[in-house]
């Protein structure tokens, strides 16, 4: 395992390969089988944070527990939520924030405060080429050359390989609470959700477990703010069913699961399925899974199904995405439309015209 | 500044080009008569004009393709437009290119309140997107000042921004999909109303690329939920040291207010004179703006009280009815307008870190005495963005020149202190010479990489953005 401790060195091995590399942060992702092992593992450490600009920067090999730590200690967060994989993976090792940028990996609150791809600021990689390139910066308005930025969130690794990421972070929530409705059919639970996040409440995540027969919404912010519009809310959503209210450790908890998909996870293949959130029941009802959780308002659903399953054609023509996110790396992810599959070979073969990286697609 | 000289092959091919643009366009969608094109001879940086070749206004997808398909086979430059409101030149036209105007795209196609979005041809504006779903409580959340004019087209391809991104962000987190036509006529569509990519995340990268790797026709944008309401607080200093540890505070006090607004006392004086908005006379001024109902406002604005005491302000003033609520924003939203009363401006959109706020300004300062002209102040300062206004005499020869050396020299602070040459305005032609100081070549070459996949002939907009003498090759190459 090759373990560079600087980005030069990291250039330098990339410059010099001769054969596919195998990237890997944490180890709790999946990490392509083929190619020399290199280990983001020697580029650790948060380089800037500074608090009153809501900006932290880190090396990309850097633990995401130090990152959460250090912004815990300020009363902030990353925005996103990250879920953790070792789960859903049986994986074991820390996740890293690099590996979170990679995979574009976002939690529940997806729906109010956006993405990975949406708190990301800044990038330094190295190309396929070994080139170290930097795009975008330390401050969260900047419009200056193109958002390469964007373009690596998500990349898998496969146009370089992360070295730096920069945030925008934000203060964390005094205090939270969640609405629960339970008994609700996928149907009318996703309506629900519809009508909570179309409220002006501020929903944070709204998620559906299928299985418990919950329907979850959850509130953040002051303590008087959130007991207001938990009061509201429960008024929106009340022709719905029975309203109940978690504290905000059991709130807390509650969401820990969702944004770790606890309700798919056992034997067989799970897979992730992005799409409009009014198509989440349809998505369930043509899965025909063994488990199923909807989070963002019925916008992400999870799927247990039987290995082997190729869930995309189950799917069929449903606008959106599914990927497998277990089992071997072929046939897992998505397949896309001839005239945007063209756009990204060529762009993948640009930043990396060797084919060094391709096997972490 | 220089733009690329006109290729004499695409100026003799004129009436040849003209007729094939008539076989797929009505004639009323084609404008080539000289006088009538000078319509399109600059945008809102009206310091350079030039007049296109011919101007087209389709008004569909198809048209847009079957107009790129042609100037693709003659290889004719092409400079997409959408309101005109650029305040970087990025719809500045060549001699020899043709301005491809998405005013004619207008319609709503759907909106979905259970999903959140709506979906519009992109001549739309950004206030008439809002004006499509307010009826239902609802808004679009990018807000640039321009908004009662400039087009969502333009908005994205500058990832436009506005005064309440610190909350809702800028167009980038807002949309979800597009229809984009590449320069050879080919459509694709990316995203949709879904919230990831399944694959690279394509869209972000065209957002913000300034019209240089496709013509965007339709947007999915995501529509959120009104507010039940919102309240400012105005905060006067006597330093803008003070103002800027105020602003930093704030934002480390865990409330998210929804703009930070800043103005320094040049600006104060310019905007009372003229809209009498009853602001006290003193070095910085914040407005501080948050949401919700009114119990969550007040409990937001005693936090935001309590910090902002700890620093001495001169002022605060809380708002007690819409009508003074109103009188706090009314002078921050004419200071642009004030000040173009006064004198010519220059407007500058520099982002830094926070942390560097008095720094910047002390330097501002001191450039402004050194080149002596006036620079006032007025910004987004929870998120750093910038505003210098360069006051110069445009009837002065050699103002203009004097204003863009002192820019260039603001902006190279920006850029040293850790920010960056441009917030939310975009590149175009007026900064396009100063990339060099925030990225090094091998940066903007990777940014080339991917317009050479989506543009292999480098044929949209393609004087805009990267210094000319690092695009020559490419420019010039493929045809």
């Amino acid at each position: 395992m090759l373990k560079p401790t600087s980005e030069a060195d990291l250039a330098e091995i990339v410059r010099t390969a001769n054969g596919p590399l195998s990237i890997r942060g944490g180890g709790t992702r999946h990490v392509p089988s083929e190619g020399t092992p290199v280990s983001t593992s020697g580029l650790t450490g948060i380089t800037l944070y500074e608090p009153g600009a809501l900006t932290l920067v880190a090396r990309a090999g850097t633990p995401m527990a130090e990152i959460e730590a250090a912004l815990a200690s300020e009363n902030q967060r990353l925005p996103f939520e990250p879920l953790d994989h070792r789960g859903l993976l049986g994986t074991t090792g820390e996740p890293t924030i690099g590996g979170a940028v990679a995979m574009n990996v976002s939690g529940p609150r997806r729906v109010q405060a956006g993405a990975c791809r949406d708190s990301l600021i800044g990038v330094r990689f190295v190309d396929g080429a070994g080139e170290i390139i930097k795009n975008g910066g330390r401050v969260m308005k900047n419009v200056t050359g193109y958002d390469l930025v964007k373009l690596l969130a998500g990349s898998r690794g496969t146009l370089g390989v992360l070295t730096e990421v920069s945030f925008k972070v934000l203060p964390a929530a005094v205090t939270q609470t969640t609405l629960v409705v339970n008994g609700l059919t996928v149907e009318t639970a996703v309506r629900a959700m519809a009508a909570a996040l179309g409220s002006p409440f501020e929903v944070t995540a709204a998620a559906h477990d299928p299985a418990a027969g919950q329907t979850s919404l959850r509130l953040e912010g002051l303590d008087g703010s959130v007991d207001y519009r938990a009061t509201a809310l429960a008024e929106v959503i009340a022709s719905f069913g029975t309203v109940t209210r978690l504290d905000p450790g059991e709130s807390e908890a509650h969401w820990r699961a969702i944004r770790d998909a606890q309700a798919v996870q056992g034997a067989g293949d799970i897979w992730r399925v992005s799409v409009r959130a009014s198509h989440g029941p349809e998505v369930v009802a043509r899965a025909q899974a063994e488990a199923s959780l909807l989070d963002w308002g019925g916008g992400l659903v999870w799927l247990r199904v039987t290995a082997g399953t190729d869930l995309r054609a189950r799917l069929g023509d449903l606008p959106g995405h599914a990927t497998r996110v277990t089992g071997p790396a072929s046939g897992a992810l998505p397949v896309e439309a001839p005239a945007l599959a063209a756009l990204t070979d060529s762009i993948r073969a640009k930043f990396d015209p060797r084919g060094l990286l391709s096997g972490a697609a | 500044m220089e733009m690329p000289k006109p290729d004499p092959l695409v100026l003799d091919r004129k009436a040849e080009l003209v007729s094939r643009l008539l076989t797929v366009l009505p004639e009323d969608a084609v404008i080539s008569d000289v006088e009538e094109t000078r319509a399109y001879e600059c945008d809102a940086l009206t310091a350079y004009r030039c007049p296109p070749l011919a101007a087209v206004l389709p008004r569909s997808t198809q048209e847009v393709s079957d107009v790129l398909r042609i100037c693709h086979e003659m290889d004719v430059p092409v400079v997409p437009r959408g309101s005109g409101t650029s305040l970087a030149g990025g719809a500045l036209p060549t001699a020899d290119s043709v301005i491809l105007g998405v005013a004619r795209l207008t319609e709503v196609l759907e909106t979905d309140y259970d999903d959140r979005i709506i979906r519009v041809q992109t001549g739309r504006t950004n206030l008439a997107v809002t004006g499509a779903v307010e009826a239902d409580d609802f808004f679009y959340a990018p807000d640039p000042s321009s908004q009662l004019a400039c087009a969502i087209a333009g908005n994205i391809a500058m990832n436009s921004g506005g005064a309440h991104c610190l909350k809702y962000g800028v167009t980038t987190n807002n949309l979800l999909g597009v229809t984009l036509v590449q320069m050879d006529g080919t459509v694709v569509e990316i995203g949709g109303a879904h919230m990831d990519a399944g694959g690279l995340d394509l869209l972000g990268v065209i957002c913000g690329s300034e019209g240089q790797l496709g013509v965007v026709t339709e947007a999915t944008l995501r529509i959120l939920p009104k507010p039940e309401g919102a309240r400012p607080v105005l905060i006067g200093f006597d330093s803008l040291e003070v103002a800027g540890a105020c602003v930093a505070d704030i934002i480390k006090a865990g409330v998210l207010p929804v703009a930070i607004e800043f103005m320094d006392r040049i600006i104060i004086r310019i905007v009372e004179d003229y809209a009498k908005a009853g602001y006290p006379d003193c070095e910085a001024l914040l407005i501080v703006e948050v949401e919700g109902s009114d119990d969550e406002i007040d409990e937001q604005l005693s936090l935001i009280e309590e910090i902002a005491r700890r620093h001495d302000p001169v002022e605060l003033r809380q708002s007690q009815s819409s009508d003074e609520a109103a009188k706090i924003w009314l002078g921050r939203k004419s200071a642009f307008g004030a000040t173009g009363r006064i004198s010519d401006y220059m407007c500058l959109d520099g982002t830094i870190p926070v942390s560097e706020l008095p720094r910047v300004l002390a330097g501002i300062t001191e450039l402004s005495q050194k080149y002596g002209l006036a620079v006032g102040n007025v910004f987004h300062a929870g998120d750093g963005n910038m505003h210098p206004l360069i006051m110069y005499d445009a009837n002065k020869p050699g103002d203009l020149e004097l204003c863009e050396a002192l820019g260039a020299e603001i902006l190279k602070l920006c850029v040293d202190v850790g920010g960056c040459l441009t917030g939310e305005h975009g590149v175009g032609i007026e900064k396009r010479d100063l990339m060099t100081h925030q990225f090094a070549a091998v940066d903007m070459e990777a940014q080339m990489r991917v317009k050479d996949v989506f543009d292999p002939k480098w044929l949209l907009n393609p004087a805009k953005v990267f210094p000319l003498d690092t695009t020559a090759e490419r420019r010039t190459a493929g045809h």
